[in-house]
This record gives C-alpha cells, sequence and structure tokens, in this order.
C-alpha cells in the first residue's frame, strides 16, 4: 500500500459519494458498483483528490458522477486511452476506468490488447449488464445467444464474448469477476484490483432490470460461487481429480488453471447446472509500464531536468573538430 | 397535368417520425443490406427496418456491427458487391465514420445514410443542431437536408436513385433535425412498393465485385493519378445538381409531391431573405406571413440540396434582394464568420458580385430553445439587415 498517499484519519464511504443522485433504473446493478468502490476507497484510506474515474459512454459511465472523486466522462469506446494519459502523465494517481460491456467489447475492444500487454497501472471495471442499456435494448458483444433486442426480435445469432478468457490471452496482470448482488465480495475484489501494481481488470456481473429479463439477480444468485473459496465450485467447471487443488478453491497464480476456468465462465449460457465463477481468475506481481519506462530512462542515465551546460555538453559533442 | 391527378387520389397518411418515415422509405426501395451501430437519436430507424425484417416485409441482411466506423465499413463492402445498401448514423457515429466516409465518395459506391443531426461532445449533448453534418460536408457525398417527416421518406426514394445513375455513383446522406424531427410525429404518405421499384429501380453497380470479372478496388494511386480519380468525383458532383433537379421533377410527376432542389418561400417581393433549413424553415414558413401583414417584407430560402450547391439559382435569387441573414446551427470557430454555412454564402456573393448585406447568425446550438417569438425577432433583423451591416457573427440566445 505505500505506492498510494494514504489519509491518516479515513473517511467515511459516504463522505466518497457526491450530492447527484443516480438516474439509473430502480433496482440497477450498477448501484451496488458505486456502494462497493466508495466502500474500498475509504477502507483504503485513499484521499479523494488522489483518485480519477474515467468513463465512456452508456448507462455504466455514469458512474463517475455520483462519486465526489476526480471524473473525466469521454467518448464511447475511449476511457483506456484517456486513462492511460492520465495515469502515464501523472502516475501518483489513483485511476479507474468505470466503463460498460459496449464501451469496452465492441466500440473500443481494440485498446484491450495494448492496455493489458503494457501492464499500464490502471484499474478498468466493466460493469457488464449484457446488452446496451442506455441505446433501449440492443444486444452487447456479451450477450448471450438468443438474447431478444430492438435490433433482434427473433433472438441475436451471435456467439457471447468472453471477457474474462480475452483479458487473460492479452496478459492481463490481475483478473477478476463479481456480483452486483454481493457487495462485500465486490468490495474485496476492488480493493485488491486497485492495490495491484499494473493493469487489472474487474468484470463485474451487473444485472439490468428493465431490459434483460434472462440475465437477473434471480437468476445468479443461485449460480454464482466463489473460485477462491470454494474447491467444488471449480470442480464444477473443470475436471479436477488430475489438478491439485487446494483447499482454499483456486490459487489466482496459476495461469493455466486460471485460463482453464475462464474457458468456463460462460457454461452456465448453455449448461443450466454449470455455476457462474467469481472470484480472482489471475494475479501476477510483474513490473508496470511506468517502472518499465523509468527503468530505460535510468539505464540511459536521462535527466530529468537538464542544465543549460549539459545541454551545451551535448551540442559540443557534435561540433566538428579542427583538423 | 397528370401530376395533379395523381396528386388527387386519395391516400391515408400513416402516422411517423421521421426516423420511421425513413425506415418505411428502405422497406420500399426493397433494401439489400442494412448496417449499424446503435445511437441516440437514430437508434429506432435502424429499429423499424430490424422489424420489417424480422416480419418478413423487407428481405434485407441487417448487420449489428460493433461500432459506426464498422457500419460504414460494412455497408461499403455490401455496396462493392453491387447490393442496396444503406445505413443511418447521428452525431459521434458520424465523427467516428469521418475517414470511411472519403473511402464511400472515393470508392464510388452509391450508398444512403439518413442522419438524425446532434451536437458533437464535449461537452455531451444528445441534442439537436448540425455540427455533426457540417463537420462531414467536404467528405464527398450528396447532401440533403429535409425539413419534414414526408419529405425525409421521398428524399431517401430520391436519394437512392440518384446515387446509383450510372453518371453519378456517389453516397447521399439525408439528414434532419434529431428529436425535434426523428422523434415527433406527422402525417406521412408512403407509396406503393412497386410504384417506388418502378420509379427508383436497382440499378447494378457497374463496377462490383464480380468473380467473373475480378477487380481490385481502392488500391494505391500514386501522384500521376490520384489527382484525376478525386477530379472524377468533382465531375460527378457538378453533374449532380442537374441530376437530382430532374429526379425530383420526376417524383413530382409519378406520386404528386416534389420540392425540387431548393425552396423559395414568399420570395416575391421580398426584400430580405433568410437562409435556413430542417424544422428552422418549416417553423419558418408558419411566422412569415404573419411577419408580412407587419410590413416585414421578409422572404424564406430553405436549403434541401447542400452538396452539389445549387450557385446559379441561388445567385439569381440573392441578386434580387437587398439583405440575406444565414441561420447556422454549427460554428467554425477562429472562421472570418463562425457560421459555416454564412461562409458559403459570403463567398457567393463575392464571387457574383453581389450588392446586398450578409448577415451570419448563429442559433440553436446544442438545441437552445428557439420559439416563435425568436424567429420573429429573427425576420426583425433580417429586416433591419437591408440598411444596416453586421460584421461579426450573431450568436443568438447565447447566455454572456
Amino acid at each position: 500500500m505505500s505506492r498510494f498517499k494514504q489519509l491518516e484519519i479515513p473517511l467515511k464511504p459516504a463522505d466518497y459519494k457526491s450530492d447527484i443522485e443516480p438516474t439509473w433504473c430502480p433496482g440497477c446493478g450498477d448501484f451496488t458498483v458505486v456502494r462497493a468502490l466508495t466502500q474500498a476507497f475509504s477502507e483504503l484510506r485513499l484521499p479523494p483528490e488522489n483518485i480519477v474515474q474515467v468513463s465512456g459512454i452508456g448507462c455504466s459511465s455514469r458512474a463517475p458522477l455520483f462519486m465526489r472523486t476526480y471524473g473525466a466522462h469521454t467518448l464511447h469506446g475511449r476511457a483506456i486511452p484517456f486513462a492511460i494519459g492520465v495515469k502515464l502523465a501523472n502516475p501518483e494517481l489513483t485511476v479507474i476506468c468505470d466503463v460498460g460491456d459496449g464501451d469496452l467489447f465492441s466500440i473500443g475492444a481494440g485498446h484491450n490488447p495494448h492496455v493489458a500487454r503494457r501492464n499500464v497501472d490502471i484499474t478498468v471495471i466493466c460493469m457488464d449488464n449484457q446488452v446496451y442499456g442506455l441505446t433501449k435494448n440492443q444486444v452487447s458483444p456479451t450477450s448471450r445467444e438468443g438474447l431478444y433486442g430492438s435490433l433482434t426480435p427473433y433472438g441475436t445469432v451471435d456467439k457471447p464474448l468472453n471477457p474474462i478468457a480475452t483479458m487473460l490471452a492479452y496478459g492481463a496482470t490481475f483478473v477478476a469477476q463479481t456480483y452486483s448482488g454481493n457487495p462485500k465480495h465486490m468490495t474485496e475484489i476492488f480493493k485488491q484490483a486497485i492495490m495491484h501494481k499494473g493493469f487489472a481488470f474487474v468484470n463485474v456481473i451487473s444485472p439490468c432490470p428493465t431490459f434483460n429479463k434472462v440475465d437477473t439477480f434471480k437468476y445468479y444468485r443461485e449460480k454464482v460461487e466463489d473460485i477462491n473459496k470454494d474447491p467444488e465450485a471449480v470442480c464444477e467447471l473443470i475436471e479436477c481429480p488430475t489438478k491439485d487443488i487446494n483447499e482454499r478453491g483456486h490459487d489466482p497464480t496459476d495461469y493455466k488453471m486460471a485460463l482453464e476456468l475462464a474457458f468456463h465462465d460462460l457454461d452456465h449460457y448453455y449448461d443450466p447446472e454449470a455455476p457462474v465463477p467469481i472470484g480472482i481468475f489471475y494475479k501476477s506481481e510483474e513490473p508496470s509500464y511506468e517502472e518499465k519506462v523509468e527503468a530505460v530512462k535510468k539505464r540511459y542515465n536521462a535527466v530529468e531536468n537538464p542544465s543549460p551546460e549539459f545541454i551545451q555538453s551535448l551540442i559540443d559533442v557534435c561540433i566538428p573538430k579542427e583538423v | 397535368m397528370a401530376s395533379l391527378e395523381v396528386a388527387k387520389e386519395v391516400k391515408k397518411p400513416k402516422p411517423l417520425s421521421t426516423n420511421s418515415a425513413v425506415a418505411y422509405a428502405v422497406k420500399d426501395l426493397d433494401v439489400d443490406v442494412v448496417s449499424a451501430y446503435p445511437i441516440t437519436p437514430q437508434t429506432t430507424v435502424v429499429e423499424k427496418i430490424a422489424d420489417f425484417i424480422a416480419n418478413g416485409e423487407l428481405d434485407a441482411e441487417m448487420i449489428h456491427v460493433e461500432s459506426e466506423h464498422s457500419a460504414l465499413s460494412a455497408a461499403i463492402g455490401a455496396a462493392a458487391t453491387g447490393a442496396r445498401t444503406f445505413t443511418a448514423t447521428a452525431s459521434q457515429g458520424l465523427a467516428l465514420m469521418h475517414e470511411i466516409l472519403h473511402i464511400a465518395s472515393g470508392m464510388r459506391m452509391p450508398i444512403v445514410m439518413s442522419v438524425a443531426m446532434r451536437a458533437l461532445s464535449a461537452p455531451i449533448s444528445i441534442w439537436n443542431d448540425h455540427s455533426d453534418v457540417m463537420n462531414a460536408r467536404d467528405a464527398g457525398w450528396i447532401i440533403y437536408f429535409v425539413s419534414s417527416a414526408q419529405e425525409a421518406y421521398d428524399t431517401i426514394i430520391q436519394a437512392f436513385k440518384l446515387a446509383e445513375d450510372p453518371d453519378i455513383l456517389l453516397p447521399v446522406m439525408v439528414a434532419y433535425d434529431g428529436y425535434v424531427m426523428s422523434h415527433t410525429i406527422e402525417p406521412v404518405i408512403t407509396e406503393d412498393r412497386d410504384e417506388v421499384l418502378k420509379f427508383a429501380p436497382k440499378r447494378p453497380f457497374p463496377y462490383r465485385l464480380d468473380p467473373d470479372n475480378p477487380v481490385t478496388m481502392g488500391p494505391i494511386a500514386d501522384p500521376n493519378w490520384f489527382y484525376e480519380i478525386k477530379y472524377q468525383q468533382v465531375m460527378a458532383m457538378e453533374r449532380a445538381l442537374e441530376k437530382a433537379r430532374e429526379i425530383d421533377e420526376e417524383f413530382r410527376k409519378t406520386f404528386g409531391r416534389g420540392y425540387g432542389i431548393y425552396e423559395c418561400f414568399m420570395c416575391d417581393d421580398a426584400e430580405a431573405l433568410i437562409v435556413a433549413k430542417t424544422s428552422y424553415a418549416a417553423t419558418l414558413k408558419t411566422i412569415l406571413p404573419k411577419m408580412w401583414e407587419k410590413g416585414y417584407k421578409v422572404g424564406l430560402l430553405r436549403l434541401r440540396l447542400y452538396r452539389p450547391f445549387p450557385v446559379e439559382d441561388f445567385k439569381n435569387i440573392l441578386d434580387k434582394v437587398d439583405a440575406v441573414l444565414v441561420i447556422d446551427r454549427a460554428i467554425s470557430y477562429g472562421a472570418p464568420l463562425q457560421g459555416p454555412l454564412a461562409m458559403e454564402f459570403s463567398s457567393l456573393i463575392v464571387k457574383e458580385d453581389l450588392k446586398l448585406n450578409l448577415t451570419s447568425v448563429v442559433a440553436g446550438i446544442g438545441q437552445r430553445r428557439m420559439i416563435d417569438s425568436d424567429f420573429e425577432n429573427l425576420v426583425k433583423l433580417a429586416w433591419e439587415s437591408r440598411t444596416k451591416k453586421y460584421d461579426r457573427t450573431i450568436f443568438y440566445g447565447v447566455r454572456l
């Protein structure tokens, strides 16, 4: 935690909430994200003035408005590049992207591989409601096959994209999933994601009660299982007898098993018995992008504020010597 | 007068928003491929088309893509095979399409796109102004501004006929006001599909992708050729002016409704003119008769075909008045006149050596409210401008 400035006297979660009343529909899963985030900020003792929340476009992207931190409501799909700019300009800041599944996996999907492989030290929170809510009910990249939307009156024929597996494949160093029906779990995941040095991705299953009548709280309540606590949940998804599963469940440092679990993340769309895994899939300590840039600077003896004499010495090297 | 007889036939109008009217036109034109990404306030156009396809009323492929950049790219791919292709967007969507706009016109793809015009971010505004289309005006597309849901329906039909004409082969944009038109309901007469297809039959794109005659589209053109290919677009755009006029005339003869490529309302004996488009023009048509009774002899020049710009027509109209007031709903920041349309009229006046005062007015940015009294003020301003010169753009309705 020493990477972050911390308050001596912690603020209450309510102190991180703004005066703006959320405009989300009653029962929206995104309310829990604000609740869990403000709780995490409070428990991590983060100074509000050091937090920047960047969002794109969509219902989810309104989240920064409802919290008393710095915020930037940018363009559809462009929260990540904006956030990278903020982080590189001032690495002291805690930078969080509040985005949705449309933002992150359709129009802005091109940014994901690069932010992940570069391990930029930001946290991306995807409020995944499996539908475009703000434009009123079109299927999204994470919608299950057959879901009805206003552009697909007979159900979509597209296969859903797997957020966890794609982010793991792109090289994200922290990948987790949580659920809006479990604020305690969400708070814990958010805390770990924010503390993680490097790129952290959290997929939040955040049901849309207005437009998505299939992927509801009721549906998920019975199905979510914590892979980091329950070895049985892990064994329901993957073949266990050949694997070494410890008693606390999935070990997040095991990349291979993380991938294997991720490939089964969407099994529940096709198999009514399959659980929905929540928890930390993968976590790896690797140098962040900022650290790697610093290392290059050090290797070549970069000087932050070169003196005029130093600059002159560089020019002098190029002046032809008299023969 | 065959056209009048057609007009006399009683057709029952449907209550449609402009978005729905556009969708009905797409259905009646038997469009083959539609690609789209949802964006407010355009979304209900493609939703309605999706309904038509799902109900079996239109046999078309609907591609629900992952961004507007992809929407227009998919439309180009479809059009390249010779399919009749349509897409729709607004605001940021049109901005995200920008590089593809040039590719569509450079490849001479006869795509038709409707735009429910909306302001551009930042700050975020989902409301109406004309910033999106005015930012796309130099992309080589034919551009229409329409003033009613009926005109939108009729113009989409005309647009396909114009785009697919072998002498033209240019993409066409049909633009109208987001919300103010896209989401308000008007009576619209829709035509029999057979009649529509007789008027605008599908014409095979002469240079389509065809396995029997393989071609490559859009490869690199070195400095020896690029210029000539671009000049062909210049020529096609010039030809489109008279072609658009002919098509509208033919439409009037066939269906009993026509608009011309522009509209001059109460222009006879007018001493000053207001240039307006879309819903503002429609509102001014209700204001002007009352203002004439009060002695303000101000006419309305309603812009309908914007690209190509009807230079000769406008020259003759402007020649008869002492003043013109141009209403812009977009801002060209830092330009000599900050109203982009006003700048075009200004250059027309200089080029044709006309003697009249031009007043540039920017209004309704981000759908700032404009009610009857505001339009009355603008009519008065146009009247005053006969004898008073305003050198700078007037930002009407802004709080200072």
